[in-house]
């Protein structure tokens, strides 16, 4: 059948774009590429982390804001990244920060938007959910404020931030991909290229590429989401 | 780089004399939306009823899907392009359907075995057939769960319709994709608020539906 020679043609195409060196160097290279994803992805991450972790933690030890924790996951569902990197293009070329390469902040502008609403909700969630006992049991032995929540609400939160950490970095490592339609190269560079190039070897490899990223990090911090909780459930499960 | 303009600023002009464009981009964003949540929705019934009815078929159900929902949307696109072509409508609507798939599957799901056991009990003890148990007493009570599956659904899916343009289809993401190669701020924050604003009022009308279908429970969160 004709179909099926197609299929083995096009596999054979991506298997001689995949073997080709010149593919492997240079700016436009696969390891130059995934270094500038994964770099951006990697800031976007940590500046989430600072803006997002200390408000949530407090928020929840408080008790405090469970409605903004609801209204602030529901619009990040809403707002939709590539307008976020939209919006920010014009203003960010205007305002010149920084030299950097082009369309650099926007993208991670709408990166650390879209990584810190799952990274508040899940650590206000961790913190606030807490088990009531064990913090009353805290302050029964005399701890202090900041002790109760360092030594018994931190550790109990623990895997439930490691899981918020998770979900905004999967959704971060698929997105960035994005930059490359304002100009900041990332392995989303051979989607762009190639769509505009109507070249579908080049398009597959990008999206091959971004996929096996997206699930390495899923089951990367997977599992050291799971050797955060093996701890302290085993902890907790001893006190009862 | 001498890209950087003149101070953005958001030209009102703009908006009012491309009014129609943006109704028309708004009807194409709730049509996209509207075609994929409809498939993912009878997909994801048939899926759980088959969940239900072999337990053990539920692990590997959503396991495939949310392999599904960790591939990224742009990866799936370019998975499909070389299948059904670079501007086709399928490209776009199965990349979204997949997405929904989890979501739907597991609110259904869970709200069917949310249903306490006694309820059942009951309703066995009245003389119901298993089936009117199901369709009169189960998926009723469930509807709560299931209404708050498929706003997560739409109002996700109203969020990736702004990609679709990439393969050539209409929707806010149009304005986005202009507003980016023009550098031009307005049409940029158009396409995104349209998208944000239609996600919102697409939410408030399924909560509405959900207090019509179930006015005995509150609307879940």
């Amino acid at each position: 059948m004709g179909e099926g020679r197609k299929v083995s043609e096009f596999f054979g195409q991506v298997v001689a774009w995949l073997t080709d060196p010149a593919n492997w160097s240079g700016s436009r290279g696969v390891p130059g590429l995934l270094r500038a994803h994964v770099g951006l992805t990697v800031a976007a991450l940590a500046a989430a982390c600072v803006l997002s972790l200390p408000l949530a933690v407090y928020l929840g030890h408080r008790h405090r804001g469970g409605l903004l924790a609801i209204s602030v996951v529901n619009i990040g569902r809403a707002l939709p990244s590539f307008g976020v990197i939209g919006v920010m293009f014009p203003i960010t070329l205007a305002f010149a920060l920084i030299r950097s390469p082009l369309g650099y902040w926007a993208t991670l502008v709408a990166m650390v938007v879209l990584a810190m609403p799952p990274m508040f909700v899940n650590a206000y969630t961790g913190v606030s959910a807490a088990d009531p006992a064990l913090v009353e049991a805290a302050r029964g032995m005399g701890m202090t404020e900041s002790q109760t929540l360092r030594r018994v609400e931190l550790p109990l939160a623990l895997p439930l931030v490691m899981a918020g950490i998770r979900t905004a970095a999967v959704a971060v490592v698929a997105t960035v991909t994005l930059g490359a339609w304002v100009g900041y190269n990332t392995l989303g560079t051979y989607i762009f290229v190639g769509f505009a190039q109507q070249d579908d070897v080049m398009v597959f490899v990008g999206g091959l590429a971004v996929a096996i990223l997206a699930v390495l990090t899923e089951v990367g911090l997977g599992g050291v989401e799971r050797m955060t909780a093996w701890g302290p459930a085993r902890r907790r499960r001893s006190v009862d | 780089m001498t890209l950087a303009q003149e101070r953005p600023t958001i030209d009102f002009g703009w908006i009012a004399d491309n009014l129609d464009e943006i109704a028309e981009a708004t009807l194409d964003h709730l049509t996209l939306t509207a075609i994929a949540v409809t498939a993912g929705l009878v997909l994801s019934v048939a899926l759980s009823l088959v969940a239900l009815r072999w337990r053990g078929t539920y692990a590997p159900i959503t396991w495939f899907t949310g392999v599904l929902y960790t591939i990224p949307s742009i990866a799936l696109f370019t998975f499909l392009v070389p299948i059904f072509g670079l501007r086709s409508i399928l490209t776009a609507e199965i990349a979204l359907v997949s997405y929904t798939l989890l979501i739907l599957i597991r609110n259904i799901v869970a709200g069917i075995r949310g249903v306490p056991a006694g309820v059942v009990e009951a309703s066995r003890g009245l003389g119901m057939t298993t089936r009117r148990i199901f369709t009169d007493v189960q998926v009723p009570l469930a509807l709560p769960a299931i209404v708050a599956g498929v706003r997560v659904a739409a109002v996700t899916t109203i969020g990736l319709v702004t990609l679709t343009v990439l393969v050539g289809q209409g929707g806010y993401g149009v304005f986005i994709l202009r507003g980016i190669r023009r550098q031009f701020l307005t049409e940029a924050l158009v396409g995104t608020l349209g998208s944000v604003i239609l996600a919102v009022v697409v939410d408030t009308a399924l909560v509405r539906l959900q207090r019509v279908v179930s006015p005995w429970a509150r609307a879940g969160r």
